[in-house]
C-alpha cells in the first residue's frame, strides 16, 4: 500500500454525494408500491368523500361564500400538503430509525465528505420525493371530483417556486424532525405535528376565509403549509382569495431557509458528539 | 509518518460528576501494524477510537491518521481509514450486495470498478451465496464479516476495530480472527479495541492495556507476560488448601506470588529453574488432585497492573 494518504477534492465529494444519492434511488425502488401508496391515498380519500361523495350525496359542504367548488378549493392545498408531510415520511421516519435504533445511518456518515453534506443529501432526496408526490397527487385530485374544478396553470413561474419551495421545507423539516424525534415517539409527532399543521395549514379553505375567526386567522400564522397553501392557490386557482405574494413566498423563503440551517446543524450535532 | 499519532487527548463530558471517558492519552502506532487497546468496558476505548474517526471531538489534544489532524480535516481524514463497530450498522435497505457497491461508491469509485471490487469482497469474506439476500437473513458471524468487508472495500490506510467480535459465537470469533490476520499482508494498519484477551494476544503486534481514561503500559504481548517475570501459572486443586501451605510456597525460591483459588491456590513461577516441580513437591501431602500449568495471559499482566479482573 502506498505511503501517501489519500485525497479528497471537489471531484471525490461530487461522486461522494452522487453515491448518496444512488443508494436513495435504489431504496425507493425497492419501495416503489409503498411510497405510492403511502403518497396517494390521504388525498385520494379527501377527493372522493369531500368533492365527490359529497356532492352526488347531497352532503353539505361547499367553497362557501366564494361560488366555487369545494374541489376547487381542495386541489392546491392537497397538493401542498402531500408535498410537505412527504418529507416526514420519506425523511424523517427513518433518520429517526437510523439514528436512534439501527445506526445504519453510519456508514453514510463515514463517507468522504464533510457531515453537513450527508445531512443536506438528505434534503435533496427529500424534495425529489415531495416532487414525486406532488405529480402523483396533482391529476389525482383534478380528476375524481364530481363537481367542475376550477383548476389552470395560471403563472407557471410562480408554480415552479412555490413548488420548489414546498419540497424544499418537506426535505428540511423532514431532517430536522429526523434528528429531534426519537423512534418511540414517532407515534407522537404525527398526533401532536403533522395533524394539527394539516387541520390548520388551509389546504381545506383559504386564509382569508379564516376572516370571521381572526384570533385563528392570526394563530395559524405560525404554520409554515399556510404559506405554501395560499401560494399554490395563487398559482393553481386565483380565482380564489389568496395572500399577497410578497408575504406567502417571504414567508415561505424564510421558513425553508431556517430549517435548512437548523435542521443541517441538528444532523451535525447528532453525528459528531 | 506515524500510522496514528494521539498526543495528550483527554475527552471530558461536562455534567456533575463530569465524565473524563479519556483522560491524556498518549499513542503511536506504526504503519501496518495490528495495534491493539486492550481494557475493561468503559476504559475509554470507544471514545478513543470515536475522536480517530471524526465522530467525537476532543476536549483537549491532538489526533492525526497518517498525518491529518482529525479535527481541522475530518473528511480527508474519512477518505482514508474504515471503521468497524460493535454494533450491525448494515443498511436493512439493501441487500448484501448493494451494501458493498453503494459504499464504494460513497468513496468515489465508478460503477463497472464499484461492482469488480464488490465481487471480489463477497468472494474473499465467502459471502458471494448470499449476494441477493436482505441483510436481515444473515447471521451475527456473517454480518460482521459484511461490516469489515465494508470497511476496507475503498483500501483505507487505517482499519479501526471496535470490539469486532463482541456477541460472536467461537467459531465466528476465530473465523474473523483469521480475516484480520490475512489483512497483515495488504499492509493496513489496525486499530482494535477489544477487552478480550485472548484477542488482543492473537493478533496484536502491539498492545496498550487501558483503564479510567487513561494508558498503563504499551508494548508487544510476549513482553509485556515477560515483564512480569512469571514463566508459569500453576493452578493447584487441593483437598486442603490453607494460608500455611501458601506460606511455604512463597519461602520456595522461583514463586513470586501465591493467590487462593475457590478449590486451591494459584502460584506464579519462573519457568525456567525447576520451581515447578518443586511446587508439586510441597503441595502433595496437601491432597494435591489436579494440576494445570499454564503461561501468563495478558489478563494476568491487568490483574498485576489494577489488581482486578477485566470483566469486573
Amino acid at each position: 500500500m502506498s505511503e501517501q494518504a489519500l485525497e479528497i477534492g471537489p471531484s471525490i465529494y461530487l461522486r461522494a454525494f452522487g453515491g448518496l444519492m444512488l443508494r436513495d434511488v435504489r431504496v425507493l425502488a425497492h419501495t416503489l408500491g409503498e411510497f405510492i401508496g403511502r403518497t396517494v391515498t390521504q388525498p385520494l380519500l379527501f377527493v372522493f368523500v369531500f368533492a365527490y361523495l359529497f356532492p352526488k350525496i347531497g352532503q353539505g359542504i361547499s367553497g362557501g361564500s366564494t361560488g366555487v367548488s369545494f374541489g376547487t378549493i381542495l386541489v392546491p392545498g392537497l397538493v401542498a400538503v402531500s408535498a410537505v408531510f412527504n418529507g416526514i415520511s420519506t425523511v424523517a421516519l427513518p433518520l429517526a430509525i437510523e439514528f436512534g435504533a439501527t445506526k445504519e445511518i453510519e456508514d453514510r456518515a463515514m463517507s468522504p465528505l464533510p457531515v453537513w453534506a450527508v445531512g443536506a443529501e438528505k434534503i435533496v432526496f427529500g424534495a425529489i420525493q415531495s416532487l414525486l408526490s406532488a405529480l402523483v397527487v396533482f391529476p389525482l385530485v383534478y380528476l375524481i371530483p364530481a363537481t367542475p374544478v376550477d383548476v389552470h396553470v395560471h403563472n407557471w413561474l410562480l408554480l415552479i417556486v412555490v413548488v420548489a419551495l414546498a419540497c424544499l421545507t418537506s426535505g428540511a423539516l423532514g431532517l430536522t424532525l429526523g434528528c429531534l424525534v426519537r423512534p418511540d415517539q414517532i407515534g407522537l409527532m404525527f398526533g401532536l405535528l403533522v395533524i394539527p399543521l394539516s387541520f390548520l395549514g388551509c389546504i381545506y379553505y383559504p386564509w382569508a376565509a379564516l376572516g370571521p375567526v381572526r384570533w385563528l386567522q392570526i394563530l395559524v400564522l405560525v404554520n409554515p403549509l399556510v404559506y405554501l397553501s395560499e401560494g399554490m392557490r395563487a398559482a393553481l386557482t386565483p380565482v380564489l382569495p389568496h395572500m399577497a405574494t410578497v408575504a406567502y413566498l417571504g414567508a415561505s423563503i424564510a421558513i425553508a431557509l431556517f430549517l435548512v440551517v437548523f435542521g443541517l446543524n441538528r444532523f451535525v450535532r447528532r453525528v459528531v458528539s | 509518518m506515524n500510522a496514528i499519532e494521539i498526543i495528550g487527548l483527554k475527552k471530558i463530558y461536562p455534567g456533575s460528576p463530569e465524565i473524563r471517558a479519556v483522560d491524556g492519552i498518549d499513542l503511536e502506532v506504526r504503519r501496518g501494524e495490528i495495534f491493539g487497546l486492550l481494557g475493561p468496558n468503559g476504559a475509554g476505548k470507544t471514545t478513543t477510537v470515536g475522536v480517530c474517526t471524526t465522530r467525537t471531538r476532543p476536549s483537549a489534544g491532538e489526533v492525526r491518521i497518517v498525518g491529518i489532524d482529525v479535527v481541522k480535516q475530518p473528511a480527508r481524514v474519512k477518505r482514508n481509514i474504515g471503521v468497524v463497530t460493535q454494533f450491525n450498522t448494515l443498511d436493512r435497505a439493501c441487500t448484501v450486495w448493494e451494501n458493498l457497491y453503494l459504499h464504494c461508491r460513497f468513496f468515489a469509485m465508478g460503477a463497472r470498478e464499484a461492482r469488480a471490487r464488490t465481487d471480489e469482497l463477497l468472494k474473499t469474506f465467502r459471502l458471494s451465496e448470499r449476494a441477493g439476500a436482505s441483510v436481515y437473513a444473515l447471521s451475527g458471524g456473517m454480518a460482521q464479516r459484511l461490516q469489515l468487508a465494508r470497511a476496507i472495500a475503498h483500501r483505507p490506510h487505517v482499519l479501526f476495530l471496535d470490539e469486532p467480535t463482541a456477541g460472536l459465537d467461537p467459531q465466528s470469533r476465530l473465523a474473523l480472527w483469521e480475516l484480520v490476520n490475512e489483512l497483515r499482508r495488504s499492509g493496513v494498519t489496525v486499530l482494535l479495541t477489544t477487552h478480550y484477551m485472548e484477542e488482543a494476544d492473537e493478533l496484536c503486534d502491539r498492545v496498550a492495556i487501558i483503564d479510567h481514561g487513561k494508558i498503563l503500559v504499551i508494548d508487544s504481548p510476549e513482553a509485556l507476560k515477560r515483564s512480569l517475570g512469571v514463566g508459569a501459572v500453576v493452578e493447584l486443586t487441593l483437598d486442603h488448601s490453607s494460608e500455611e501451605l501458601a506460606a511455604q510456597f512463597r519461602q520456595l525460591g522461583g514463586v513470586s506470588s501465591v493467590e487462593a483459588m475457590p478449590n486451591g491456590l494459584r502460584v506464579f513461577a519462573s519457568g525456567s529453574d525447576g520451581a515447578v516441580p518443586r511446587v508439586v513437591e510441597v503441595a502433595l501431602p496437601y491432597g494435591l488432585r489436579n494440576l494445570a500449568v499454564t503461561e501468563p495471559t495478558l489478563e494476568t499482566v491487568f490483574i498485576h497492573l489494577t489488581g482486578r479482573d477485566l470483566r469486573e
